[in-house]
């Protein structure tokens, strides 16, 4: 009994139990569905703008074209800097099929050494899309149409037809202009990851101007959205943007002037500063030995950078800025005004017997001049007579003098670094030696101070920059600021000083090159211009013994220099010269500035002087660069590199680039038209 | 009841409101595959259309057997494609990683996909056979369980990781209807978890790189996780009204993978937008709620376990599909029966609703009988 109705219950709870488990199941699908459908209306309406966004981010790829850069000009229009055209190839990342293949078959091509096909596999590997990466550039026509004839074989090689910069004065305007080059990942990220400043063949300033002005010079990029498939294909071109090429530049430089500045020191390592002494234009400023910027905006070897690094007369280095010099006697045209305002009388005379005794100390002079006055203090150099009224006068006179000339003065220009040196005073030496513990170096001003700083040593250093503009100042007695970009100014002011004393200082340094002077060899051989100049040495190290740093060491000898403006009757411009352990102002400064301002009045007569240098010393500059390039490589064991045998081939001779023409643009090299025959696939996408 | 109608009485007596559910599901996955296609019959869209009707007739053809019969022959059955089964491990084609194809010449056959509705029927009528005492023994498992986990490590071993999973849940619902236990589902889903390791150890590289992409699909966006994250930005981007029919971009530039077979929801939903969505989800709701029904309406146990088995297979294709593309459920490679390209699951469907749509007419010729 109990037996049999056991399973009849359990038919019936069976049945049951179904009804409700299939209720549960039912539910169970139901609710799934439900939480499918809302799902779905999720996607659907939270983050539409998100996904439609992705959707487009997929479809869409944008592709920056980097713009032109502007080109830097002299002051006539002249070029510096301009881009040339030229070949390049780049890898597609998405149209690539075969990476490994399409690279080994691109460094057959293009012989690109290993080191260069492990980066381009590393770029490869973190490029995405659509965004380039750079394979070569710089490349002849030959391997660019062997690169082009083989494309169909190759998805995802792009050759294309790019600019390069291109300084046609070379490395006459190296340290002045700077050069460009790709920017490292510190530059891209300060700029916020901009993509442009990674787009191959996109070249950002690194040095000099070109990295200083480089918001005008850039331009705004063009772009280009392509809609591509999935699979890398490219269904169209959309909305092309045309890049905006930067901004053309002037400069106040005269190129030619630069250029034959930088030849005319020859083997000499120095510093030539032209200014226009009633603007304050810069027309020339001219540090050598300099590398040349063409070699850098491709990308410089490790040997080129041995090269130049280890060079003795360091031709990285801008000496018209970066070097600072005691400048030596140039200063005593600067004394002479400070001590006029101070009071003293110009006809005032000092007997000079070869020195002047202070205390225990005997300070020499480098002669024995007997009886000066100002006049003739300047012309023959005289120390004694500095040393006498400087001492009358105190530092703290000659130190407002001199800065309010532009010694020791940080100069308003758009250079990357300005060592502005130091012209001393009492508060400049308590505050820095306060807290010397050193017994000789006292904070206190010491008489021995004020007679080394009144003839330019001591204490005093300065930049070829700032002795440029005190000879421009001088010269006319205006308050003029030294300037790179061609602008207009307001005119300059006057100097606060009586146009008396900085007349009788400027007929002492006619005296000097004219008259019974330091410089007499110097006289501009032109009719009718006189310059006004003074000369300086400047000790390297304390003399020790005999020898005077006249001979010795070449890093030991003294420097030479010379300051001096032109024409005396009507100053028009002025100039310092600074040649690196030269041994004299008279010696080797002078001349430079001779036939620098001779260039500035007779180009002709200043470049048959010049070739007529160029001969002694063994060529033009290019060609001394290119044999000391291969002089150096040969020490080394290394093979010349390819790109300097070409180099040398296209290379115009320099005598032709040099400007004897007047000052009338010269043809430009620039964007040169490819061959006809070439394919030029130019900017647009295959 | 139909005497007086115009239209004969077995084509009245069809089922017509499922069959215009099946049929809107049906055309609108042509239309999917039209665009998929870029606006072509070719490849997918026409041969869709004809199997489709091709196995929509089977299916009505089918419901004219009576369940009895598919009782009865249902171990043959069994048999006949446990051994295609083991056919498909020694000589089957290799495709998607796994050794799952027979070629025929003229049909591509997917045992596994057969198995399916056969495991289901087996259980049903396993638990039809078995005297309503017996159900809370150990005797009411083991042969269950048998029959399921046999052809089910053989597919495993495929490896078929999908189809094998549907099987499984199958087979369980047909045990979990017929009256097991709750404790043992419980302690099933518990000894579940604890063996996940196992089976992903199991797993080909492929499988388990869905798995881990679906627990953190932002790790990889254009790697593997490139599935899930398209499939999002395609529904996503279409919003509520879609950009339009051949106008989607994702699916139409081949952002969107296997768009014709298991992500043909997101790249419908693109070009449609949302309510087109809605509207499908609705379609499959309407026809499992039929299904359900029919199990309901079912007084014959082998019936009502048959229907209920039936209906969650088919419940299952769709709720993982769905659930895969709208990035809730790993990437598991199950299309959407009737909607998206590819014969086996339709043909698995349409046997589905053939046997269901029998049970149906059982039913109906029950109540005619009684009433």
């Amino acid at each position: 009994m109990r037996k049999r109705s056991i399973p009849l219950i359990t038919e019936n709870s069976q049945s049951y139990t179904f009804t409700r488990r299939a209720m549960v199941v039912g539910g169970f699908q139901l609710g799934l569905s439900a939480l499918m459908a809302g799902r779905l209306a999720y996607l659907s309406l939270s983050d539409t703008e998100k996904y439609q966004l992705l959707s487009e981010e997929n479809r869409f790829q944008l592709v920056l074209v980097p713009p032109r850069r502007g080109w830097i000009v002299d002051r006539f229009g002249k070029p510096i800097a301009v881009n040339r055209s030229d070949y390049r190839v780049d890898l597609i990342p998405d149209q690539i099929e075969n990476p490994d293949q399409v690279i080994a078959q691109l460094a057959q091509i293009l012989e690109l050494p290993p080191e260069e096909v492990d980066r381009i596999r590393k770029d490869l590997q973190v490029a995405a899309g659509y965004q380039p990466v750079a394979v070569a550039e710089n490349l002849t026509f030959d391997k660019y149409a062997a690169v082009t004839v083989r494309l169909p074989e190759m998805p995802g090689v792009a050759p294309l037809r790019g600019f390069s910069r291109f300084y046609p004065d070379g490395a006459a305007v190296g340290h002045l202009i700077g050069y460009v080059g790709t920017a490292n990942r510190e530059e891209y990220k300060a700029e916020g990851k901009n993509r442009l400043l990674i787009t191959p063949g996109f070249k950002i300033g690194k040095e000099g101007l070109e990295k200083t002005m480089e918001p005008r010079l850039r331009g705004l990029p063009g772009a280009k959205r392509l809609e591509v498939t999935a699979g890398g294909r490219l269904v169209r071109e959309l909305s092309a943007r045309p890049d905006t090429s930067g901004g053309q530049l002037a400069l106040t430089i005269d190129a030619d002037l630069q250029e034959f500045a930088a030849r005319r020191m020859g083997n000499e390592s120095g510093s030539v500063v032209v200014m226009d002494c009633q603007t304050g234009d810069i027309l020339c400023m001219a540090s050598m030995p300099a590398y040349d910027p063409n070699n850098f905006s491709d990308g410089i070897s490790n040997m080129e950078w041995e090269m130049l690094s280890t060079d003795e007369r360091r031709p990285l280095y801008n000496k018209t800025l970066n070097a600072l010099y005691p400048p030596g006697s140039t200063l005593k045209p600067m004394a002479a005004i400070a001590l006029q305002e101070a009071g003293i009388d110009p006809k005032e005379t000092v007997h000079c017997s070869g020195g002047y005794q202070l205390g225990n100390r005997f300070f020499r002079c480098l002669g024995r001049h007997g009886t000066v006055n100002m006049h003739r203090a300047i012309a023959k150099s005289c120390n004694t007579y500095f040393y006498s009224m400087g001492r009358k006068v105190g530092i703290d006179a000659l130190a407002t003098v001199a800065r309010s000339l532009g010694l020791g003065v940080k100069f308003d220009l758009p250079v990357v670094s300005q060592s502005y040196g130091t012209y001393p005073d009492t508060a400049w030496k308590k505050r820095r030696f306060e807290k010397s513990p050193r017994l000789i170096e006292r904070p206190d001003w010491t008489e021995s101070d004020t007679l080394n700083a009144a003839i330019g040593q001591g204490f005093v250093i300065l930049n070829p920059l700032q002795l440029a503009v005190m000879a421009a100042r001088i010269a006319s007695g205006k308050d003029v600021q030294p300037r790179l970009i061609l602008e207009k100014h307001p005119p300059a002011k006057p100097l606060p000083y009586a146009p008396e004393h900085l007349d009788a200082v400027r007929k002492a340094m006619w005296e000097v090159v004219n008259g019974d002077g330091t410089a007499g060899r110097s006289k501009l051989p032109l009719e009718g211009i006189e310059m006004g100049g003074k000369t300086g040495t400047a000790q390297v190290r304390r003399i020790t013994g005999g020898q005077r740093g006249q001979s010795g060491d070449w890093k030991y000898r003294d420097h030479g220099l010379f300051v001096c403006f032109a024409p005396t009757s009507n100053p028009r411009y002025a100039a310092s010269v600074v040649i690196d352990h030269g041994m004299g102002g008279s010696r080797a400064a002078a001349p430079v500035a001779k036939d620098v301002l001779t260039f500035l009045f007779d180009r002709n007569k200043a470049m048959q002087e010049l070739v007529k240098l160029e001969q002694s010393w063994g060529g033009t500059m290019a060609e001394r660069m290119d044999r000391q390039t291969r002089a150096f490589y040969a020490s080394k064991g290394k093979p010349v590199p390819e790109s300097m045998n070409r180099a040398a081939a296209s290379a115009p001779s320099s005598a032709d680039a040099a400007g004897v023409a007047p000052s009338t643009p010269a043809p430009i090299p620039a964007a040169a038209a490819p061959p006809s025959a070439a394919p030029a696939p130019g900017n647009s996408a295959r | 009841m139909t005497a007086n109608s115009l239209v004969p009485a077995p084509i009245a007596h069809l089922p017509w409101r499922l069959i215009f559910v099946v049929l809107a599901i049906g055309l609108f996955g042509a239309l999917a595959l039209y665009s998929a296609a870029g606006g072509s019959m070719k490849p997918w869209a026409l041969n869709h259309i004809i199997r489709f009707l091709a196995f929509l007739g089977m299916a009505i053809t089918m419901s004219y057997i009576r369940p009895q019969t598919y009782r009865d022959w249902i171990w043959p059955a069994y048999g006949l494609v446990f051994f295609l089964l083991i056919a498909v491990m020694l000589y089957g084609a290799i495709g998607g990683g796994a050794r799952s194809w027979l070629e025929f010449g003229f049909i591509r056959l997917q045992p596994s996909e057969l198995m399916k509705p056969i495991v289901i029927l087996c259980l049903a009528s396993f638990y039809a056979r078995l005297p309503s005492a017996e159900i809370r023994k150990f005797s009411a498992i083991w042969p269950a369980a048998l029959i399921i986990v046999i052809p089910d490590f053989i597919i495993l071993l495929q490896p078929d990781l999908g189809t094998s999973l549907l099987l499984l849940l199958g087979g369980v619902m047909v045990m979990f209807l017929a009256g097991l236990p709750m404790r043992l589902f419980v302690g099933a889903a518990v000894a579940l978890t604890a063996m996940a390791p196992i089976v992903y150890s199991f797993m080909l590289p492929h499988q388990k790189k869905r798995l881990l992409i679906f627990l953190y699909p932002e790790e990889d966006p254009l790697g593997a996780g490139y599935h899930i994250t398209q499939s999002k930005i395609a529904i996503g981007s279409g919003g509520v009204f879609g950009k339009g029919f051949l106008h989607g971009t994702q699916s139409q530039l081949q952002y969107l993978p296997e768009q014709h077979t298991d992500f043909i929801f997101p790249a419908m939903v693109e070009e449609w937008g949302m309510f087109a969505g809605l509207f499908l989800i609705l379609l499959f709701t309407l026809l499992l709620r039929w299904a359900t029904k029919v199990a309901l309406d079912t007084k014959d146990r082998f019936g009502r376990l048959a229907a209920g088995g039936l209906s969650m297979t088919i419940f299952f294709y769709f709720a993982i599909n769905l659930l895969m593309v709208m990035g809730l459920a790993p990437v598991v490679g199950i299309p959407l029966p009737l909607f998206s390209y590819g014969g086996s699951a339709m043909l698995t469907v349409m046997i589905c609703l053939g046997i269901l749509m029998s049970i149906d007419r059982g039913n109906r010729r029950n109540r005619r009988d009684h009433t």
